[in-house]
């Protein structure tokens, strides 16, 4: 037993502090949930109480459908331009690293630092409007990010800017592992660059796709410091994300069962991207093997 | 004194049944070769003699010591694997010396050690170098070395020529089978390849399905195989096997291929007392290609039954050429002289030498005689 | 005909990646520039502009000049806050990681699939799940406020990333090799040290920059675990910019951002592929 400390100190300790956090600090926050927890967790059953408040609550329900909206303008466009980019990127043009580069670069910086910076930038009285109105276009309006109906779009904008470097890198790496054989085939058969891409290569990314918008769909879904430097959630709550009303429940309000609630309900939608994701790659796998 | 047993050894992983009760006894200085088609189990056995993986039944000596739970450090036994796993990060030398290292012997005697096996395996000159810069029959070399180096009870070679080009394994082959015959290992080795079997084995151990089919040297297992599935495995092309019918006249027993058909074979056999019991009774009929020659030929002096068969495929090989025929309408084959070339279509003379055939049961599929 | 069309096509696909690329920069170098201009050359203009004359003591004042809340030290505590915390995590959870991968993929043992597939749900698990506990956790062993928390916390979560990484790269390595080494005498430790670890600098590179950008950019659990002086450096910049609301200094601003994004912009621009390999290397789990 002496003889395997090291050993049990190097593996065991950590995986096992790994393994049992995951499962007991969700189990555990699970529980606060149903307890009528405020400023200390303490003991008690409210049942779905704290998820029926937070439910009904404005703050909540405003932060869903900014999910909503955020989410699927966000994982479709940052889609759509990580997969233009790869598609131009792939046609051998010179200083392929330097643009990859470029377009990746933002993901190596701190939401904080690009949210603040976005933050100037879209800001009427100092950014881009500011630039235009001194160049002596003054009827321009860029003004979203006061704006209540279109500020949840800056945070699109600036999300599409921070990731879609992700989406193309993936992307540029799946139109590389095509099959060169595939392509002198299409080739020979006669298909121009077009019909090359639309019924011969694109075909092929498709597991790529699903895996990206996966991704990216989680990263939506847990967003909080891009919206925290960027909005704050405002103007008012009009660019509330589920992961600040967890943030506000929990530490500004003290209210730690429906914090938890929240979490929990957070934990659900990704669930519900998750799991037919696990079920679909386990089909594949599983297809693959019979195969 | 046996340098390996094996006692009713068995390895089951979940509910595959991998080996099923193997007992071997292998004689110090012998060269053992468990050959059998892939997932027959020969390398599980292999590893288990290792120590590599556990026995879910059954006991391992080594040396006559009960090794079950003696760690694969301890059992004084050298490996080389199939994909030399030599260790990248290493020079030639220091996966030499690796061993040694663990094991804390001293520098000036890893030194001794280390220059008589690079000097018996010629390999000095690669000492300073890294396996990526070695050519494939350098890595073997070397990844020999290692084993010898130990200078063990016992060689274990997992595959270790299924890696190189085949100009290449023939002359491994070969090398292996001197290094044996210079310092009298003994040695376990593992292979798929039925020719490696048969030229380097002292004895050889069949095996399929988890299951010892045959133990024995090379003339054995090849002139008489301990059934259907040796026979088929063991020799290229195969041993030809048909179904027969065994009769009896006054002159004694007689196999008959298709029986009742115009094209019937009936071949009177000598000195295969061991039938009687079939005479009436449906057998299998085993004959190897050799054994079925152009109607010239002449075996050991005898006159050869003759027999006319159509020629469907003829295949030459340069050095000999192999036709495929009809035998009482069961497909065969023949190995015949490259001076003859029969035309597929054609109804040709076969000389058969009936000395050397082979009657399996057909239900057990075992030997018969 | 058939040039010119190929010509022409070759010329739009380098326009357009080019304006993309512009659009890409165009935020960094806003904030290049600000770092350089005055606070008065700004609120005159817009925060788009060239610097009249290069204002470097807008990087003085970020360093250790101007007032976060009290403390007027500049971001100088918080990049040291920042610095000790992703440090040693970087390192320990990048080591404890790859004998972990070692052990789950070329030693095996009774259960290893399992804890590896719940080590590697930490990847997916929002962090909001885990915060109230680690609250708690901290408040009870005291280490509330302080680096050594944040230290413990992102070591024990970034296993699941250097677990994934190490395991997926080690299982590419042939067991006959670990075999090779057990029938020679080495045991566990050895075979990391002498067969392993020098296979491993590629995968322990990614892992790190992985580990280092990703704990150096990490805000929530650094502004919910830690206050004032204790901060990281991203959670003193969003104090900063809620400090300086009333009276903004842009260009000092744009500095300490500059300044607090400089580490990870520097290993992204040395090791940039690495730092790819990592991204796609958890996509594709």
């Amino acid at each position: 037993m002496i003889r395997r400390l090291p050993e049990i100190l190097t593996i065991w300790v950590p995986l096992l502090l790994s393994a049992a956090h995951l499962i007991a600090f969700t189990l555990w926050t699970i529980w606060i949930s149903f307890t009528p927890s405020t400023l200390v967790p303490v003991t008690g059953w409210v049942g779905l109480r704290n998820y029926s408040s937070v439910a009904a609550s404005r703050n909540w329900q405003i932060a869903f459908d900014n999910l909503l909206l955020f989410g699927s303008a966000f994982v479709l466009l940052s889609l759509a331009t990580g997969l233009i980019l790869a598609i131009l990127l792939d046609q051998r043009i010179r200083g392929e690293n330097v643009l990859r580069s470029i377009f990746l670069y933002p993901l190596a910086v701190s939401f904080v630092v690009t949210g603040t910076v976005w933050s100037w930038l879209l800001n009427p009285g100092l950014g881009i409007q500011k630039l235009v109105h001194d160049l002596g276009w003054t009827s321009f309006r860029f003004d979203w990010l006061i704006d209540r109906d279109m500020a949840i779009w800056t945070i699109v904008i600036a999300a599409i800017w921070q990731s879609s470097g992700f989406a193309m890198a993936l992307f540029l790496a799946g139109l590389r592992s095509v099959d060169a054989d595939l392509i002198k085939a299409a080739q020979i058969d006669g298909a121009g660059p077009v019909r090359m891409y639309r019924r011969v290569i694109l075909p092929t990314l498709w597991p790529i796709t699903i895996t990206v918008i996966v991704i990216q769909l989680q990263f939506a879904i847990s967003t909080f410091d891009l919206v925290r430097a960027l909005t704050n959630g405002g103007p008012g709550i009009a660019t509330q994300l589920p992961a600040l009303v967890v943030y506000d429940l929990m530490f500004q309000r003290s209210l730690l069962g429906r914090g938890a609630a929240a979490a929990v309900l957070m934990l659900l939608i990704l669930l519900a991207v998750l799991l037919p994701y696990a079920a679909w790659r386990y089909l594949q796998r599983r297809r693959a093997i019979h195969a | 004194m046996a340098a390996l047993s094996i006692r009713a050894l068995s390895k089951r992983y979940a509910n595959l049944e991998v080996l099923k009760g193997i007992d071997l006894d292998i004689e110090s200085g012998e060269f053992t070769v468990l050959v059998g088609p892939s997932g027959c189990g020969k390398s599980t056995l292999l590893n288990i003699v290792a120590g590599l993986d556990h026995a879910s039944a059954g006991t391992v000596e080594i040396g006559g010591r009960v090794v079950n739970d003696v760690p694969p450090k301890d059992r004084d036994i050298a490996m080389v694997f199939q994909s030399y796993a030599l260790y990248p990060s290493m020079t030639v030398r220091q996966n030499i010396t690796f061993g040694m290292e663990c094991r804390g012997v001293a520098k000036a005697e890893q030194e001794k050690a280390l220059a008589n096996v690079a000097r018996l395996l010629q390999i000095e000159p690669l000492l300073g170098r890294k396996p990526s810069q070695l050519s494939g029959g350098q890595r073997q070399r070397v990844a020999m070395g290692r084993a010898l180096v130990r200078d063990p009870l016992l060689f274990l070679f997992d595959e270790p020529l299924s890696n190189l080009d085949a100009k290449l394994r023939v002359e491994m082959r070969m090398e292996i089978k001197r290094l044996h015959q210079r310092i009298g290992a003994t040695i376990i080795y593992v292979t798929h390849d039925q020719i490696e079997a048969m030229t380097m084995a002292t004895r050889i151990a069949v095996m399929h399905r988890g299951v010892v089919q045959q133990f024995a040297d090379p003339d054995t297992v090849y002139r008489y195989p301990a059934n259907l599935f040796v026979a088929r495995f063991m020799g290229s092309p195969p041993m030809n096997t048909v179904p027969a019918r065994l009769e009896a006249d006054a002159g004694g027993p007689v196999v008959v291929i298709g029986a009742g058909r115009p094209d019937e074979v009936r071949l009177r056999l000598r000195g295969y007392d061991a039938a009687a019991p079939y005479v009436g009774r449906e057998v299998v009929f085993g004959i190897r290609p050799e054994c079925i020659a152009e109607g010239e030929r002449v075996f050991s002096g005898e006159a050869p039954i003759i027999v006319n068969a159509p020629v469907e495929m003829v295949e030459p090989t340069g050095a000999e050429t192999i036709v495929l025929l009809r035998l009482g309408g069961e497909p065969a084959q023949a190995r015949i002289s490259p001076d003859v070339r029969p035309a597929p279509g054609e109804v040709a003379p076969f000389a058969l030498d009936t000395r050397r055939i082979c009657l399996f049961d057909p239900e057990t599929e075992r030997l018969i005689a | 005909m058939r040039d010119r069309s190929f010509a022409s096509s070759r010329i739009l696909i380098y326009l357009i990646v080019s304006l993309v690329a512009a659009a890409w920069l165009a935020p960094l170098a806003v904030v290049v520039l600000n770092s350089l201009r005055t606070n008065e050359e700004i609120a005159q203009g817009s925060m788009i502009g060239w610097p009249q004359h290069l204002a470097w003591s807008n990087y003085a004042a970020a360093w250790s000049g101007f007032c976060v809340a009290e403390t007027c030290a500049g971001i100088r505590p918080y990049m040291l806050n920042s610095a000790l915390v992703t440090i040693p995590a970087t390192i320990f959870s990048t080591l404890l990681g790859a004998v972990a991968g070692y052990a789950i993929s070329l030693w095996r043992f009774r259960g290893d699939s399992w804890i590896y597939g719940i080590v590697t749900l930490g990847i997916f698990l929002p962090q909001q799940m885990r915060l109230l506990p680690w609250t708690i956790v901290l408040r009870d062993t005291g280490l509330m406020n302080t680096l050594t928390g944040l230290v413990l916390i992102h070591t024990i979560q970034g296993l699941s990333f250097t677990v994934l990484f190490c395991r997926n790269y080690y299982v590419a390595i042939p067991q006959e090799l670990i075999r090779a080494a057990r029938i020679d005498g080495a045991g566990f430790f050895r075979i990391f040290w002498r067969i392993i670890l020098p296979l491993s600098p590629p995968i322990l590179v990614v892992t790190v920059i992985w580990q280092f950008t990703h704990i150096w950019n990490e805000f929530l659990y650094g502004v919910t675990f830690t206050t004032g002086q204790q901060q990281p450096v991203t959670a003193a910049l969003i104090a900063l910019s809620a400090a300086v609301a009333d009276i903004p200094q842009h260009g000092v601003q744009s500095a300490a951002v500059m300044i607090a994004a400089l580490p990870t912009l520097l290993i992204y621009l040395i090791g940039g592929k690495y730092f790819v390999r990592g991204l796609t290397a958890g996509a594709v789990k």
